[in-house]
């Protein structure tokens, strides 16, 4: 196996190139993606490859450029946007939500939209509450649009060489805290992560924990923390279609699901996942499903704050131990703070 | 997509018809052009009498008094070229092709429609003529021909594409952000604007500083060409040359039609709006009598010969109605299809 170390960022760079390389419909689009390499250099050197009809620099017009990489998949290319931070879609959301997913549906099939969105997102780096966010409950209710979330540098690589050959729109969130993290990462055809399917990070008996993105190493670093207790860990990958099936078979293995999400308490992917395990196996769940997620608010800025807003492998560590205790569902911590002002 | 009519009546014209074929009818054939704008006029006159006996639901914006523009862009572009409009859009989809059938099923959300009754008035469309289904949001569908246009400099082709649009969509940022785009790369699009005086119900003077739409195109480095959007022949001439200039490589042009929307922006609007005679001065103008009296003093065709379009148009449009009548509601299972690949 073609096995190399990668930085997340590296691997990023890796995927574009490789399906740049394997395919001429692909082509990548967004602010300073091109000259400059990208504001996280996940594009760096690419314009020198592939040249400036196929790595191209856009002028900060999120709408324009977001349309017209619509327009463009829709007549047989495969474009790659780049939105530096996942906010920026705001001011083009439409493109996304009302134009590329309906297309194929209004067209019965004639034009499919083979589009990719890939976004920094996330908190954790001291960006305030306009360049932090996940976002991703922006696009999972809307029917025709995937989404999934990278964790490491194999799956930033994987998921965006299946997301580039997907034939419909894909949002690939790529949580920008885990940039900088130097991994191994298998290159090629099987370093290919596929739309959809979970990733077992870890086996255990007791309880199951599915997570994703940077989550994903806040939860490896809680389970050591709960003494006596096996975690099974799930990294779902993809948030749209989410895999169901995994998460299913090992609940009914462990009788338990606490679900750690880097998202709102209300609106978050968890609540999906609690839903579904809660109807599917109610009647074998050992306690009721746990949510572990940021609270309703802006991401501060300040360390201290924004380090307590994230879920910490710490708080994920003590709100599943007082689950296991005493079989109920612990208040989050900010409703314990505020009953106690 | 293309449905076709079950019809005795006449089996030739209705069975084998296809869009590509009722595009390719305008070719060299003035007196076609005339049939078609016709065609457009009556079959939007039938909405309303649908509306009226209950088999329309939702909204249906009219662009009668426009059809010069559909007609004239038609004529000009090519098939493989990609044109995006709006919800405004029934003369557009008639003009380039979609079959009467097509439209008035598709409003009328019957299986027959150009996109089997899913989408309704405001989504039409067929790709085989060049036609995305049309857009519902305001400015939405600017962007999108942008990036058809992308496609051809990327791949170094001489594809064009058009986005057909309205004097309310300049004062979105979709539009401003396209044309900046498009005139950065010189992409080959060509920007239609229909000026027909009013956003919605808001004259264009209440929401638009300039006078002038194709003055707004010297901000990104294009021409702008203000043509009368109710003369044929000026819109087949201007999209042509704007076309030309697009697939020789030196980029948009943005071209404002002046022209005039008979009805109110939808069903809803009686356009009351509207000062006392503007409307008649407009009909003044109407674009079918323009091209009628044109083809008549230039001897292209005689009294007989157009009053026989009148008739054959007629037929067409009632033989239309029949089958939309006769069609039967989509199936329930078209819901879930094409929402992506693995529902195709």
């Amino acid at each position: 196996m073609n096995t190399t170390k990668l930085r997340v960022r590296q691997a990023v760079l890796q995927a574009l190139n490789d399906e740049m390389e394997s395919d001429p419909d692909v082509i990548v689009m967004g602010e300073d993606i091109a000259t400059a390499g990208g504001a996280f250099k996940c594009t760096e050197g690419l314009i020198d490859t592939f040249g400036p009809r196929r790595v191209i620099d856009t002028p900060i017009s999120e709408m324009g450029f977001l349309g017209a990489a619509v327009g463009a998949a829709a007549t047989g290319l495969k474009p790659v946007v780049e939105m530096m931070f996942i906010e920026f879609i705001g001011v083009a959301l439409d493109q996304l939500t009302t134009e590329a997913s309906r297309l194929r549906y209004l067209s019965r099939g004639q034009v499919t939209v083979p589009l990719v969105v890939r976004a920094s997102a996330g908190a954790g780096l001291g960006f305030g509450c306009q360049h932090s966010q996940m976002l991703d409950y922006w696009f999972r209710g809307v029917s025709g649009l995937k989404v999934c979330v990278a964790s490491n540098a194999q799956n930033a690589y994987g998921l965006l060489r299946a997301a580039i050959r997907d034939p419909d729109p894909v949002v690939v969130l790529e949580p920008r805290i885990l940039y900088g993290e130097r991994q191994d990462v298998v290159l090629g055809e099987e370093g290919i992560v596929p739309l959809g399917v979970a990733r077992m990070v870890a086996e255990g008996s007791d309880v199951t924990v599915v997570t994703a993105g940077a989550m994903v190493s806040v939860v490896e670093q809680a389970a050591p923390l709960l003494s006596g207790t096996s975690c099974e860990i799930i990294d779902l990958q993809t948030l749209v279609p989410w895999d169901k099936r995994v998460v299913v078979d090992s609940v009914a293995r462990t009788g338990r699901l606490v679900v750690v999400e880097e998202g709102p308490w209300t609106g978050g992917w968890s609540n999906d996942v609690a839903a579904h395990i809660s109807a599917e196996l109610f009647g074998s769940l050992r306690t009721p499903v746990l949510r572990i997620t940021c609270p309703d608010a802006p991401v501060p800025h300040s360390t201290e704050l924004e380090r307590r807003f994230l879920p910490s492998p710490e708080y994920v560590a003590e709100q599943t131990t007082q689950l296991i205790e005493t079989g109920r569902t612990p208040a989050p911590w900010w409703a314990r703070e505020e009953k106690e002002l | 997509m293309n449905d076709t009519v079950n019809t005795e009546a006449d089996p030739d014209v209705a069975e084998e018809e296809t869009s590509l074929d009722r595009r390719a009818a305008l070719q060299g054939n003035r007196l076609e052009w005339l049939a078609r704008m016709i065609e457009i006029r009556r079959v939007e006159e039938n909405v309303q009498t649908l509306y009226n006996d209950g088999h329309i639901r939702g909204s249906t914006h009219l662009s009668n008094g426009q059809e010069a523009v559909s007609v004239g862009i038609a004529v000009a572009a090519r098939t493989t070229d990609t044109i995006t409009c709006t919800y405004r859009g029934h003369g557009t989809a008639l003009a380039l092709g979609v079959s009467p059938e097509g439209v008035l099923g598709e409003i009328c959300g019957r299986s027959i429609g150009c996109i089997g009754g899913l989408g309704g008035s405001m989504h039409l469309g067929d790709t085989t003529v060049g036609l995305f289904p049309t857009f519902a949001i305001v400015g939405a569908g600017v962007p999108v021909a942008a990036g058809a246009a992308l496609t051809a400099w990327v791949r170094e082709r001489d594809d064009a594409s058009i986005a057909i649009f309205g004097d309310g969509s300049t004062n979105i940022g979709a539009f401003h952000e396209t044309l900046n785009l498009a005139g950065i790369f010189k992409l080959p699009v060509v920007f239609v604007c229909e000026n027909n005086l009013y956003g919605e119900y808001t004259r264009i003077n209440l929401s638009t500083p300039v006078e002038h739409i194709a003055d707004r195109a010297a901000s990104y480095g294009m021409p702008g060409i203000a043509v009368d959007g109710q003369d044929v022949d000026e819109v087949v001439a201007a999209v042509q040359g704007a076309l030309d200039r697009a697939r020789a490589g030196d980029g948009p042009t943005l071209l404002e039609m002046k022209t005039y929307r008979y009805s109110g922006h939808s069903r809803a609007d009686p356009a009351s709006y509207r000062p006392d005679g503007e409307l008649d001065a407009w009909m003044q103008r109407d674009p079918i009598d323009i091209l009628r009296q044109r083809l008549l003093e230039k001897r292209e065709a005689s009294a007989e010969e157009i009053a026989a379009v009148d008739g054959r148009v007629e037929e067409r449009v009632a033989q239309a109605v029949a089958a939309v009548l006769a069609s039967p509601p989509p199936d329930l299972a078209e819901m879930l299809h094409h929402i992506s690949a693995t529902t195709s």
